[in-house]
């Protein structure tokens, strides 16, 4: 064993600084789900009744369905009965501002490094945060509404906007598309709705912090988010999570829709707990995100830093429906200790002159198992479709694994389509060579790294790239050689 | 200001230093000549921490401390610079961001401010006239793709940014041509001083034409076999190593 391996032994031993857990009394559903829970859930919830009804068939749909296991991931059986699946906030205010919020609240973000107030200040930012499962603060909602900009959490879009969300739920991820996003159609929680009327260029980052707090709730975010012609809305997602001592499953699903010459840019940057150093404890992230560009010259982009949850079961996707429609992928997933990923895309080229490109960055370490999968599919139709996609990755220590699963479909004899993919190891050389100038072991492969990830890091808005990097340096710490 | 005594060291178990004594004082400039193979680079490893290598024997003292029981990047932030054979490529990392952190490592070590991004940018405009090396290296990444000869100036911009107390320079002509010579071995003269010390790692007498050294050290098979003046090295260029190593032999 050579000293860069030591080091990533101690790496490796390092706490996850986010762990506590806010003092806010909630209302909670007992554990268990049946079609009483999910009736009340929406009563709760004071949903119109196509809604619950909607709920309804979504859950007899999932009871005909089992857990899907082709992924290159691991783990115990989920036992659906031993969730909650509904927890709210008792103390439930409307807010105009943040010091009307609860002082835990705003101490949590606090905590977490990225207080709302000074998210506001630098960027400009409406933060919609959803504080286990249901919306506490929305910010900036009425400038947004003189625009026409609908931003909101998705039980407020329910209630204020119902025919808009019936209008577009479920026609990206229909309720039956697969076992977690069944589940989730069933029992969502909350999450955000963002629509962007015809014409629009919504002025500012649409922001979300996520944050699972009370104790074994599984959180079933439903995001919907809807450009009409010609608009343009940049969106943002980033959590992080407490520790836990039992698992966590999180099964979120996204849907956004752009119809013609408008463009969505989706960024995440995700920090579930991962589990201790043996892979205890961590969230299961087993989300559903997929975007439809639906009209022609239309443009969505997802840009993901993944450096959280124990596992990690995602891969955000583009419907290339329209003609001239444009999909990327733009993705950092990091594993460390016991994590394990298996995040990817999918590029369904539908229309003619469809482009797509991926570029995706896999960084492993510990003894973490980092698995892309991604799939091109030129359908018969799709003439003159482009893919570009490069999947690099790179190993941190020797106990940790990566793989690359491309999948290619061609149905047209005019695609064009490119795959690179590369494995790097950061060398024992290269550590030398840094610390031969004064830079410790820590911070040359943050170095190392950072340069690694430059690629997609540009991809976001600049004060999400900062907080990208430092979460990644975080998630660094003890882990690297 | 550097002290070598009884210096062995070995890798893979395989003993490459075999008991190596050297004193450096402060402002003088030493090259160590000697075949390939005979441990020139494992000694400027040993003395810049390389992991790989085991000390088996004998002690280094620098500036009064124990050398060796200091963390690479202690001994670099203490002065100690080594510009290396084969430099390393390090993609994705530029140039300049690399050489202002490993430049404020060296002054948090030593408690100063840190360089602002600006002030630095200045300094490097001043520095890379030294090497005459083109700017664009600059915003490139670390060696990445870099010629042979741009690599050996990049090592010496460095050397030049950090002004270390004690370089160390393993083979910096080596894959130079007639004019990066003259002008690598200008920039190394100009950073010379009564303040600091040099280690020129060679095989060519003509490079000492450049930087001509106060001693000229033979290294044979893991040993300093013979030592002189700036005249030791013409009369190898002319009668070989096999001269000093039988001349070892013989004092034996
Ligand atoms: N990792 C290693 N494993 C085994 N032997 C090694 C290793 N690294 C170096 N050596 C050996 O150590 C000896 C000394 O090597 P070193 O690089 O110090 O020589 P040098 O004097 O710098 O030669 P050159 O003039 O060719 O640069 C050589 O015989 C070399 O093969
Ligand atoms: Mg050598």
């Amino acid at each position: 064993m050579n000293n860069s391996d030591l080091t990533v032994e101690k790496f490796a031993n390092e706490q996850y600084k986010y762990g506590f857990v806010t003092d806010i009394e909630t209302d909670k559903l007992p554990k268990g789900l049946n079609e009483d829970v999910i009736r009340l859930i929406s009563e709760k919830k004071n949903e119109p009744a196509w809604m619950t009804e909607w709920r309804l068939k979504a859950y007899r749909h999932w009871l005909t369905m089992k857990e899907p296991h082709w992924s290159n991931v691991k783990y115990d059986p989920i036992d659906y009965q031993d969730i909650v699946y509904y927890a709210a906030p008792k103390k439930k205010p409307k807010l105009n501002n943040l010091d009307e919020a609860d002082p835990e609240l705003v101490k949590a973000f606090e905590k977490l490094g990225i207080p709302i107030e000074e998210q506001k200040r630098l960027a400009g930012v409406a933060v919609d945060a959803v504080f286990d499962s249901v919306s506490v603060a929305t910010t900036f909602k009425e400038k947004l509404s003189e625009l026409g900009i609908v931003f909101c959490s998705m039980s407020e879009a329910l209630q204020h906007h119902p025919d808009l969300v019936k209008k577009y739920l479920g026609t990206v991820v229909p309720y039956t598309d697969n076992f977690f996003a069944s589940l989730n159609s069933a029992v969502f929680s909350d999450g955000s709705f963002a629509y962007v009327p015809k014409g629009v260029r919504c002025p500012m980052e649409l922001s979300t912090y996520f944050r699972i707090n009370a104790s074994e709730t599984g959180q079933f975010e439903r995001t919907l988010i809807v450009a009409e012609e010609g608009a343009y809305v940049s969106y943002l997602e980033g959590c992080t999570a407490p520790i836990r001592d039992t698992n966590q499953l999180h099964a979120a699903v996204v849907e956004l829709v752009a119809l013609d010459n408008a463009e969505i840019k989706y960024s995440t940057v995700q920090n579930w707990y991962p589990g201790d150093k043996d892979g205890k404890g961590g969230i299961y992230n087993f989300v559903t995100k997929r975007g439809a560009c639906r009209g022609v010259n239309s443009k969505i982009s997802w840009t993901q830093v993944e450096t959280g949850s124990a596992i990690t079961w995602k891969y955000p996707s583009c419907l290339l429906q329209g003609d001239n429609s444009v999909g990327e992928f733009y993705s950092v997933a990091m594993t460390n200790n016991m994590q394990q990923a298996d995040t990817g895309t999918k590029m369904i080229h539908i229309g003619k002159n469809t482009r797509s490109t991926i570029i995706s960055k896999g960084i492993s370490a510990g003894r973490s198992n980092n698995s892309y999968r991604g799939q091109v599919r030129i359908t018969r139709k799709a003439d003159n479709a482009r893919n570009y996609s490069q999947c690099d990755s790179l190993l941190i220590g020797d106990k940790c694994g990566a793989h690359t699963f491309p999948y290619l479909e061609t149905n047209n004899p005019t695609a064009q389509v490119e795959h690179e993919a590369t494995t790097s190891k950061i060398g024992a050389d290269q550590i030398f060579y840094l610390n031969q100038r004064g830079i410790s072991t820590e911070d040359a492969v943050r170095l190392i790294v950072n340069g690694y990830c430059k690629e997609v890091f540009k991809q976001l808005p600049m004060e999400f790239a900062v907080e990208a990097t430092r979460l990644l340096s975080m998630s660094l710490e003890g882990s690297v050689g | 200001m550097l002290e070598i005594r009884n210096l062995h060291a070995s890798i893979e178990a395989k003993e490459i230093l075999r008991g190596i004594d050297l004193k450096v004082n402060v402002g003088e400039v030493h090259a160590i000549m000697g075949p390939n193979g005979s441990g020139k680079s494992t000694l400027a490893n040993v003395l810049a921490g390389r992991p790989e290598y085991q000390v088996t024997a004998g002690e280094v003292i620098y500036e009064g401390k124990d050398l060796l029981a200091m963390a690479p990047e202690i001994r670099a932030r203490e002065g100690v610079f080594l510009a290396f054979q084969y430099p390393v490529e390090l993609p994705g990392v530029n140039n300049t961001t690399f050489l202002r952190a490993a430049l404020n490592e060296a002054h948090k070590h030593r408690n100063q401010p840190e360089v602002s991004a600006g002030a630095f940018l200045a300094m490097l405009k001043k520095k890379i006239q030294l090497v005459e090396m083109p700017d664009t290296l600059l915003n490139r990444a670390v060696n990445e793709g870099f010629s042979g000869g741009e690599k050996k100036r990049n090592e010496i911009l460095q050397m030049a940014v950090l002004e270390p107390r004690l370089a160390i320079l393993d083979e910096t002509d080596s894959g130079l041509d007639i004019d990066a010579l003259r002008i690598v071995a200008g920039g190394v003269n100009k950073l010379r001083s009564k303040d600091n010390a040099i280690i020129v790692v060679t095989h060519y007498q003509r490079l000492l034409n450049y930087i001509v050294p106060d001693f000229v050290h033979v290294l044979y098979n893991g040993k300093i076999v013979k030592s002189g003046d700036k005249e030791l090295a013409l009369e190898l260029e002319e009668r070989g190593y096999d001269w000093a190593k039988d001349e070892e032999v013989a004092a034996r």
